[in-house]
């Protein structure tokens, strides 16, 4: 292992962090549910009388974000490498594997670790164990 | 009023519009940088780790806040999992999520996120996503129908 140093960005990442935490801070307290990204839109595909339009006003506030950001802050990096075919597999893996999951990064990720949940626990080791496997085997052993 | 506004999705439009920004300023719409992270035995970049350590941080001290209280600020009802199993469906629907994680280097909020950009790319992540998520709602739909006929 070596550290990419010219990628490093501990201040940006720990500062972005710090809003994720919050957000989901304020999420629970005002909401008072999980602020799982594939749980809101996966509620949305099978909508219940009252449920929705809470669901959809977060998720038009996410893809509002890109517009906010780049007023105050500017362009910032994207660097995708993944051809159309990976897209496609990897969007349907994601999706399916989330909701039967009940939770993705954000959900499990830093709501469920921040509540000290077991199973969170488990589902992040697991997703990070394929993660970091799926990255060794796309670049070292196919690449 | 105020509150009537905020009960229809004026305060999770502003969380939704919060926590993109902060998954951009973090990185996470980045997806080389994703992979960079997940790339253990490569050139590792370990910024994603900052972005977890930051979250927790403040999310420890929110949930247990929560965890105490019976209803939200609003007045309505606290729903937190109540769920403790640790099953085949969690951990196997969480090491499918992570293969098509470290495929791509998109999870959910990012590639929603990267859609409102209007990244081609993620156009068709989230196409597929949401195709993924219909396929789960199909089959957790028959599993429903060959429990009750069985």
């Amino acid at each position: 292992m070596t550290i990419d140093w010219s990628h490093f960005t501990p201040w940006a990442s720990l500062a972005g962090g710090i809003l994720l935490g919050l957000a989901s801070a304020l999420f629970v307290l005002v909401n008072g549910r999980i602020l799982g990204i594939s749980g809101i839109l996966g509620g949305l595909l099978k909508p219940k009388v009252g449920d929705v339009a809470w669901r959809a006003a977060f998720i038009v506030g996410l893809l509002a974000a890109p517009l906010l950001y780049a007023a105050l802050r500017g362009p910032w990096d994207v660097r995708i490498e993944a051809g159309w075919g990976t897209v496609v597999a990897a969007g349907l893996l994601v999706g399916i594997g989330t909701r039967y999951a009940s939770g993705c990064t954000s959900g499990h990720g830093v709501c469920g670790l921040s509540r000290l949940s077991p199973r969170s626990l488990v589902a992040t080791l697991a997703f990070m164990g394929t993660g970091f496997g799926t990255v060794f085997v796309v670049k070292h052993l196919l690449g | 009023m105020k509150k009537h506004i905020l009960e229809h999705g004026l305060s999770e439009f502003l969380i939704g519009l919060l926590f993109g920004f902060g998954l951009i300023l973090s990185g996470m719409t980045d997806p080389g940088k994703v992979i960079g992270f997940l790339d253990l035995f490569g050139n590792w970049d370990p910024s994603l780790a900052f972005v977890m350590g930051g979250a927790i941080a403040v999310g420890f001290f929110a949930f247990r806040v929560a965890k105490d209280r019976t209803q939200n600020v609003l007045g309505g009802a606290m729903r937190l999992p109540t769920s403790k199993d640790i099953d085949q469906r969690l951990v196997i629907g969480s090491l499918v999520f992570g293969a098509g994680w470290g495929l791509a280097g998109f999870c959910p909020g990012p590639a929603l996120v990267s859609l409102g950009a209007g990244q081609d790319k993620a156009v068709v992540f989230v196409i597929a996503m949401v195709l993924g998520m219909l396929a789960f709602e199909w089959l957790e739909g028959r599993r429903a129908k060959t429990a009750a006929a069985g």
